[in-house]
């Protein structure tokens, strides 16, 4: 640690008894200030990005920056390594480089507060939070370059400094940053909200240790600490064996046309800890697909895919986090080297979802589900509108979420919490463009006894010349099914001209110009399905061709056939199902598709699109 | 001489109220409900309710009612089968939704989607477009239409909702569906999202027009009988429904709109705590309604109570104004329960509910609740409802002591634990209301009813240091005294996006003018003269930009000369109450909302008997409870014997037909002149 903590008070703190019920009482409280917190924010805020798709984590920590309450993990640590200076009670901190605080925040449009709780002139806690800006200047809007080869071209970077220095704004700090973006408006509100936030986590760490005195709430948090330590420590040693197990998910493509990605990870325990090594992932990338992995978010990811099934309501913290040991080699795609380009990280890291939920399903059936809707798709649309002033869209699309074990997945859903979509009507009040349709694609679930959700398909009719970008994946290669499921549909981009003529549009581009009229349909992938498609009602099937949810010839996938007044035909239904029945490999875990040979000699016909080139590294 | 009766139906009872306006003198009764035919305990009651008084039903002139039967309908999924008529490209508007997943990082993992109101097989898309402006795009593909609404009959569907995108800016083709669905289907009621909201947002405009379409049915259905059979008893006079907002509107009224009804019961007891409150000479006030399974809370200031915009039930949310209630899973029946994996205390939100109820009940149930833990710390007699069901305090200890066993305490410990956790979860919903809102709960008096609220109110007092904390004279009944106390109301609410800077004073004054003058003539419509409406105007505002609008009341008079500038002054200062923070951006309008009221019931309450200060001859005998780590002797006194005057030490407990209040060690009761009981801290 390079930061100097100043504290008046140096008295420290003394352990006291803390009655189990007490415990809980804190507990609650605990989580009710994370919820006042997200309230706070949302109402406040202004960019689209936060305030209605919800693009935004707050954690409240202990004095030793542990998380009591949050998401993500604790950003505190990687800050006090990070921050070379003294922080004094009224201080309010600021960052946005993913270099300087280990990852905490991993591209530049995330902006974190992180604000220190003071009491009687001793440290008592934590609060913080970071969201994603809709723009940081840099070379495209949105900051979100898909060619960028370094962050210096992905926007301003803030270093850790303080926004608020002994209860004073630093304002001209602030208009320096602001003054860099496109959207200064937004981005001001959106800090302000983000500050608002953390007020709050102050506020009410104050009052409980107002009401339940100082001793006590920190022993109780570190109780708290102690108990997910323990439950965690009891889940490792009957779920994860200490015989190696591994699996690998890619990346698509890196927008330069190279491709595809290896994410590789291996796990095992090993004297009552659980190994999460890396070794095996490709080296990182030129372009802007690099994931700098925070060791300690990633525990937390772990953690919460773990505990999840067996005691939803735990608040979860890290106090677990020593039971965990990440590897992650130097220069790979979740290691990169600075100044490598960060921005467009969203598909490493959704993929480590899949990643994770494939290692533990594989011992634990209750955790695996097939792959599924695991990034975030962006568009970008921005211009001049008929008033000659700026406008600057950035939207986050959704997809199929996976078969379960517990179900389907749902249609057009997302899988990151708090997630909303934008309401079309405001979208089309707001900006010049009509969205024409808007609804999930038939069949693009894989088939399954739990089918994969549909992925959607927006149909956007510009309204003003603009240019776009989208950032999207898993166009190339599928998401997997499980045990027996088939594999989800994969994700398009075409756009049509107001003249008619159809372009397939890469996953990932920046600069895309577009003309009034002109169309774009967004499709986003489906998830997969989950367990063997010929066991699933035909009843259900039936009944969801009707609904427009599965297409008559998508109804043969669960060995079903329809007639067009949507009635079973049973006889030929009863024959499909025995047919069939060879095909499906319930003996295989995972149906990850077509070999990578095939997917490559069948990409242009396919997709429209040349196949990524095998990227090679010296 | 005047009569009106207020009728409010419950899961358990039916409570009714009769009171003669002019003395105040009431009548009070209990029937069980129906709840096969809530209508039948409704009917027998009001007999029984007139009898007692030497009426007849034909000497009402007004019968308001408190009703759960559309709150019930969506809680149990006994929705019509809904037909939705909707935009060329948004068949999905209902199934996609917001996309949202509830829970947590991985929530996905265990989350079920629930089926959309109306179902896929029965939303039909039209050919037509409008822009966000309202200007015509394309025309209404009328005969396609007319082909389309063939699946509707074959799907079977036993009502329509029309919710076309952008109708909010023009109602013009949402208008022409509703003739061609009423020509081709015309038994078949049509609910259209312009009428019931004409606001921007296609999805929450939708489901809440879908929701009054899907409740109507069933709703029409128990008013319609209620009509006929009460005029069958020459019950000649005006018959109102208690709405979400804490007002009534006619009978006929609520067949057309019942999704203004969701949330009719719960505001029953929150306009019974205004009338109260306002007697006892309080104007700040938090409810606590805590019920078997549940508990409402909401927030009264200055006598009136907090609105919000949406109304939520079980799953569903919708946009419709009901007053604030904020509902928490933690009741009497509430299971506490200890994680093998955590061993945190946990307690509901799973509940026994009636069957099998808590252990004490005696019902087959064998799982600690709160009320056994209430039980176990003898803060209930052995006996409730006046003796009608007897508690077994054993079971409750066998139930209780499983939880001890699990953390490792002792019995006591653990059932003060149980109540200790339930009251922290009661008190997280009242901070919602509260300083989630701005607002500091110490400036507020606290008020408890329902069956479990009294028991429970004096500890939360202490945690939210609201004071007094009111137990009502009649904490059984208050919902049925707020339905005949409170007033006719109706709204309309509209999208209207300008920004204050560059907004005309004078055209918004005249567009509001013509909103109260169409809600004025809906009112006189269910019977309220121009001569005695009242109207109020709100205005939704926010910094440009922001998603959620911060409402303010608007004077109209001066409007136009000043009106704006005095709005945006206010909205900085709100905005920086509720966030603590301003912005130096323009401020935008972003919608508007006319209400209209009748006039407040001139209702007077009675007073009871004064006393001499001491309570001795309402004693009834020592009983032994655990409080603060340790057993305590505590008085009991029988309620209804206590008169105006009289001061009770804690810890103390006072009983009553249905309602046991718990005072607490260094807390103070006193009776007041109608009857509530006052608990402060003894200092």
């Amino acid at each position: 640690m390079v930061a100097k903590i100043i504290e008046n008070n140096s008295s420290p703190f003394n352990t006291v008894d803390v009655d189990p019920i007490t415990l809980d009482l804190i507990e609650n409280s605990l989580k009710n200030a994370r919820h006042e917190m997200d309230a706070t924010l949302f109402r406040t805020a202004m960019s689209p990005g936060i305030r209605e798709q919800g693009d935004a984590f707050p954690l409240i920590a202990d004095h030793n920056g542990a998380m009591l309450a949050g998401q993500f993990g604790s950003f505190i640590q990687g800050f006090l390594d990070g921050y070379d200076g003294d922080i004094e009670e009224g201080d309010v901190f600021w960052l946005s480089d993913p270099y300087t605080c280990d990852g905490a925040v991993s591209h530049a449009n995330d902006w974190l507060i992180l604000m220190p709780v003071y009491r009687e002139e001793r440290l008592v806690g934590w609060g913080a939070m970071f969201g994603h800006m809709t723009d940081v200047g840099g070379m495209v809007p949105g900051s979100l370059p898909t060619r960028a080869i370094s962050i210096f071209q992905e926007g301003i970077r803030v270093p850790p400094i303080k926004l608020y220095r002994k209860g004073e704004r630093q304002d001209d700090i602030l208009k320096i940053v602001l003054h860099q973006c496109r959207m200064p408006e937004w981005a001001g509100a959106d800090l302000n909200a983000i500050v608002a936030a953390c007020r709050m986590a102050e506020r009410r760490v104050l009052e409980m240790c107002e009401r339940f005195g100082d001793d006590v709430f920190v022993s109780a948090t570190d109780k708290l600490l102690e108990r997910n330590k323990r439950a965690m420590a009891h889940l490792i040693e009957t779920s994860i064996g200490e015989e190696k197990v591994s699996f690998e998910d890619y990346v698509c493509d890196d927008g330069r046309g190279y491709g595809p990605y290896k994410i590789k990870c291996t796990m095992w325990k090993e004297n009552g800890r659980v190994i999460l090594d890396w070794e095996g992932t490709d080296p990182q990338s030129e372009s802007s697909i690099n994931f700098l992995m925070n060791e300690n978010m990633l525990k937390m990811f772990f953690g919460i895919y773990m505990i999840m099934v067996f005691d939803p309501q735990i608040l979860f913290n890290d106090g677990f986090y020593d039971l965990v040991d990440v590897r992650i080699p130097e220069g790979s795609l979740l290691k990169p080297k600075f100044p490598a380009a960060l921005s467009c990280r969203t598909h490493a890291l959704g993929r480590i979802f899949d990643v994770l939920g494939a290692l533990l399903g594989q011992r634990q059936p209750e955790f695996l589900s097939a792959a599924g809707f695991s990034s975030s798709p962006h568009l970008m649309y921005s211009g001049y509108d008929k008033n000659s002033e700026w406008f600057q869209l950035f939207q986050i699309g959704f997809g199929g979420i996976p078969g379960r074990p517990f179900g389907d997945g749902p249609d057009g859903h997302s899988l990151w919490p708090g997630f909303t979509n934008v309401p079309n009507e405001f979208l089309e009040a707001y900006f010049p463009l009509r969205i024409e349709r808007y609804e999930s694609i038939a069949d693009s679930g894989g088939a399954g006894l739990n089918r994969g959700g549909n992925g959607i398909s927006i149909k956007y009719r510009f309204l003003e010349k603009g240019t776009i970008s989208i950032h999207d994946d898993r166009w190339f290669i599928y998401p997997w099914g499980v045990n027996g499921g088939n594999p989800g549909m994969r994700s398009t981009k075409t756009l049509v001209r107001a003249d008619g003529k159809e372009v397939a549009l890469p996953s990932k581009c920046d600069d895309i110009e577009v003309e009034k009229d002109d169309i774009l349909y967004y499709n986003t992938w489906g998830g997969a399905g989950w367990g063997n498609p010929l066991e699933r009602d035909a009843d259900k099937v039936a009944l969801e061709v009707k609904r427009g949810l599965i297409g008559i010839e998508g109804a043969r996938s669960y060995g079903v056939v329809i007639n067009d007044d949507f009635s079973i035909d049973v006889a030929a239904t009863d024959a499909l199902r025995v047919e069939m029945a060879p095909t499906i490999k319930t003996d295989q875990i995972f149906n990850l598709g077509p070999s990578m040979d095939e997917l490559r000699a069948n990409c242009l016909k396919e997709t429209g699109l040349e196949a990524p080139i095998q990227p090679t590294w010296g | 001489m005047d009569y009106r009766l207020g009728v409010d139906v419950g899961g358990t009872f039916t409570d009714l109220l009769l009171i003669e306006d002019e003395t105040g003198r009431t009548y009070r009764s209990k029937v069980p409900s129906t709840p096969d035919d809530p209508s039948r305990a409704v009917l027998s009651g009001t007999q029984r309710i007139c009898d007692m008084a030497g009426i007849k039903p034909s000497d009402l002139s007004f019968f308001m009612h408190g009703t759960t039967v559309a709150t019930n309908a969506v809680l149990q999924g006994k929705f019509a089968r809904v037909g939705l008529i909707v935009t060329d490209g948004y068949r999905q508007v209902l199934h996609v939704a917001r996309s949202l997943v509830p829970g947590g990082l991985a929530g996905w993992i265990i989350w079920n989607k629930p089926e959309p109101l109306a179902p896929l097989e029965c939303t039909i898309e039209v050919g037509e477009r409008l822009d966000s402006e309202g200007n015509v795009l394309k025309a209404l593909d009328e005969e396609g239409l007319r082909k389309r609404i063939q699946v509707l009959r074959d799907e079977n569907v036993e009502a329509v909702t029309v919710c076309l995108i952008n109708s909010f800016a023009n109602n013009i083709h949402e208008k022409q569906v509703e003739a061609i669905v009423k020509e081709e289907m015309p038994d078949i009621p049509v609910s259209v999202s312009s009428d019931i909201l004409p606001e921007k947002q296609e999805y929450e405009r939708a489901l809440t027009t879908v929701a009054n379409s899907a409740v109507r049915p069933t709703v029409a259905n128990y008013v319609r009988n209620l009509k006929n059979e009460l005029r069958g008893q020459d019950m000649n006079g005006q018959l109102n429904l208690l709405r979400s907002d804490g007002g009534l509107m006619s009978v006929e009224k609520s067949e057309e709109l019942p999704v203004a009804l969701l949330m009719s019961g719960p505001a029953g007891g929150v306009t019974g705590a205004v009338w109260v409150a306002k007697h006892a000479g309080f104007k700040n006030i938090l409810t606590l309604d805590m019920g078997g399974t549940s508990t409402d809370v909401s927030l009264i200031e200055n006598g009136v109570p907090r609105l919000t915009r949406d109304t939520e039930v079980g799953d569903l949310t919708v946009r419709t104004s009901s007053l604030d209630v904020k509902t928490v899973g933690a009741g009497g029946g509430s299971i506490a329960h200890v994680p093998e994996l955590t061993q945190a205390l946990r307690v509901g939100p799973e509940s026994a509910g009636a069957v099998p109820g808590p252990a004490c009940y005696g019902k087959g149930g064998d799982l600690p609740t709160v009320t056994d833990a209430n039980v176990v710390l003898g803060y209930l007699p052995k006996s409730l409802l006046g003796g009608e069901m007897d508690l077994d305090v054993d079971a409750s200890s066998v139930a209780v002591q499983k939880v001890a066993d699990a953390l490792g305490i002792g019995l006591k410990q653990a059932a003060s634990g149980i109540i200790d956790i339930v009251n922290e979860n009661m008190f997280g919903a009242i901070r919602l209301v509260s300083v989630q809102q701005g607002y500091d709960s110490r400036d507020f008096a606290l008020m408890a009813f329902g069956g479990g609220g009294p028991l429970h109110a004096n500890a939360i007092g202490k945690l939210a240091q609201s004071w007094p904390v009111i137990i009502p004279s009649a904490p059984g009944v208050l919902c049925a005294y707020g339905d005949a106390t409170t007033r006719m109301r109706s709204e309309m609410a509209r999208s209207f996006s300008s920004r204050l800077d560059t907004a005309d004073g004078a055209e918004l004054e005249a567009v509001l003018k013509q909103m109260a003058s169409n809600v004025s003539d809906e009112l006189a419509g269910q019977g309220v003269p121009q001569n005695e409406q009242e109207v109020e105007y709100e205005a939704g505002v926010r910094y440009q930009g922001q998603g959620f609008e911060v409402v303010l009341p608007i004077k109209l008079d001066g409007f136009a000369a000043s009106g704006l500038s005095v709005l945006s002054d206010a909205f900085h200062k709100e905005h920086e109450k509720l966030f603590t923070f301003r912005l130096d951006v323009p401020i935008e309008l972003v919608n508007l909302r006319v209400t209209v009221l009748g006039k407040a019931a001139n209702v007077k309450a009675s007073k009871i008997e004064s006393g001499d200060g001491n309570p001795q001859a309402a004693f009834i005998e020592h009983s032994t409870v655990w409080i603060d780590d340790s057993d305590k002797q505590a008085s009991v006194y029988d309620r209804d014997k206590l008169r105006s005057g009289d001061k009770i030490s804690g810890p103390a407990i006072i009983t009553e037909m249905d309602s046991t209040t718990l005072i607490l060690s260094d807390h103070v009761a006193a009776v007041d002149a109608y009857g509530n009981i006052l608990i402060n801290p003894a200092n």
